[in-house]
């Protein structure tokens, strides 16, 4: 695959974080571009995680947590669902592609399952490219205004 | 009886039992209403009520201390906000008196303002208002205009669904009749655009905020007041750097925790005095929200708002479906 883009994972600490350690210890090969940060539960994650690491220059966010019925507190991943599913939908609005976020459920022995499903999510965000950054243009603004020589005169 | 008096009437009858009323009464200028808090029945004749009351009054309701008896004038869509903060136990059916109106709809001053600039009038010279069949009679000095309601209304009125209060203790006047509900087609033209073309609508809105939180400190759905994590340092979810990324993100804050709650009352972008339509974040993600649970903020108290609760197998949500 081509360079690596920056990929955020939010996994929950009971299954899906235990799922990827079962692939890693079954040296199952993945792709390398998601970093993952553990969480108590799915029900733990607040919408704005994902917002502000996309709004942040993440070019992908993944959400993974207990398949529903297995949740630890046992209904953390169904409220968790309803967020999502609304996060998914908010997304377009902002203008960030809703394919950078995926939310899905994997259980502490599904090795197999959670080398598929980060193969798929890289590939799906590559295929998308470098997110692009709401604050990008008025950067590049600053800087032509840094330089423009107004400051230099200040200084003077 | 005019609605006025049977308000009055209705208000004076209620008021020895209640801590104070919030309705509305004249403010600074001919064009201008302002929120009164009524404690004496000598004070009801401060009372307004037409199409230039525009403050939702039901974002005051959060704001006294616990166990004050309150009672507040609503509009059909302010009712709805009483109904969402009831939904969310935020207040208590007990301490408020619902004081419920008919309503055609209010203006929207900011029309007002560009209307009469366009025919070179200044709308804070005005020196009286009154709304007629004709539409709105302005008296200037030496002049007179006459603004056709169409050119005035608030948008929100256009499509307003619930002209009458949906929950009252008392009900003044005649009600208006439900209309259809609002289809948020209204949204199609920010629907067509690309990402692209989005992200950088909200550039240039955004680059004008000022990041003075009258769209929060507007909304009645907003309680958490000096708690809000838009300013609070620890977490910092938003930087005292004034850029667009924070600012975008503070809009993003008040939009994800309005979420299934938010009546689309409008006030948020009433309030914002960079006239930032705001309403687009709110409607579109109203509009998810009744796609995927049929759900319409502060319309039945007995029901639980869709992000409060869940159904083990959701109809609507394909979560593996990528
Ligand atoms: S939205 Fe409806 S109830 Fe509210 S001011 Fe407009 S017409 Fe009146
Ligand atoms: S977000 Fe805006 S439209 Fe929604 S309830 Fe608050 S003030 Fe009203
Ligand atoms: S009211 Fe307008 S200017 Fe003020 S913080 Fe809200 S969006 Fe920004």
């Amino acid at each position: 695959m081509e360079k690596e883009l920056r990929i955020v994972g939010f996994l929950c600490n009971w299954c899906s974080y235990g799922g990827a350690d079962t692939a890693g210890v079954g040296r199952f090969i993945q792709p390398t571009d998601l970093r993952i940060i553990r969480m108590p539960c799915s029900g733990r994650l607040d919408p704005l995680f994902v917002l502000k690491t996309l709004t942040g220059g993440a070019d992908g966010v993944l959400v993974s947590g207990c398949h529903p019925r297995d949740c630890h507190y046992a209904e953390g991943n169904y409220y968790a669902r309803r967020r999502l599913e609304v996060l998914k939908r908010f997304l377009p609005v902002i203008g960030i592609d809703p394919g950078r976020f995926e939310y899905t459920w994997v259980s502490a022995s599904e090795g197999q399952r959670w080398q598929h499903v980060v193969t798929e999510f890289t590939a799906q965000v590559h295929a998308l490219g470098p997110i692009q950054r709401i604050g990008k243009q008025a950067q590049a603004r600053a800087c032509s205004f840094a330089t423009s020589g107004l400051f230099a005169r200040v200084e003077d | 009886m005019s609605v006025m008096d049977e308000l009055k009437a209705q208000i004076a009858r209620r008021l020895p039992d209640l801590d104070l009323v919030i309705g509305w009464g004249r403010g600074y200028d001919a064009l201008h209403r302002t929120p009164v808090f009524l404690k004496d029945a000598k004070e009801l004749d401060q009372l307004v009520f037409d199409p230039l009351c525009v403050h939702n009054l039901a974002t005051y309701l959060t704001r006294f201390g616990k166990g004050k008896r309150v009672g507040v004038v609503v509009k059909g869509c302010d009712s709805r906000s009483v109904v969402q903060l009831l939904q969310e136990k935020l207040i208590s059916r007990e301490h408020v008196t619902i004081f419920g109106l008919p309503c055609e709809g209010v203006a929207d001053l900011g029309r007002v303002n560009r209307a009469l600039a366009s025919r070179g009038l200044v709308m804070g010279k005005a020196r009286e208002a009154a709304f007629t069949a004709q539409g709105l009679e302005l008296a200037f000095k030496g002049r007179s205009e006459t603004l056709p309601l169409a050119e005035v209304m608030a948008a929100k009125c256009g499509r307003c669904a619930y002209h009458d209060a949906v929950l009252f203790d008392e009900f003044a006047g005649q009600p208006v009749g439900r209309k259809d509900p609002d289809n948020h087609d209204d949204l199609a033209a920010f629907e067509a655009l690309t990402l692209e073309e989005r992200m950088e609508f909200w550039r240039e809105q955004m680059e004008r905020c000022t990041r003075c939180y009258a769209c929060r400190n507007a909304c009645p759905l907003c309680v958490c007041r000096d708690q809000c994590i838009g300013q609070s340092r620890e977490p910092g979810w938003v930087s005292q750097r004034s850029g667009l990324e924070e600012k975008f993100f503070f809009q993003m804050i008040h939009a994800t925790h309005l979420a299934g709650r938010c009546t689309e009352c409008g006030e948020c972008e009433r309030a914002c005095p960079v006239d930032i339509p705001l309403m687009l974040l709110k409607r579109k993600l109203g509009k998810e929200i009744v796609e995927l649970f049929n759900y319409r903020a502060g319309t039945d108290v007995e029901s639980r708002p869709p992000l409060l609760a869940f159904k083990v197998e959701e109809d609507t949500i394909n979560e593996r479906g990528w």
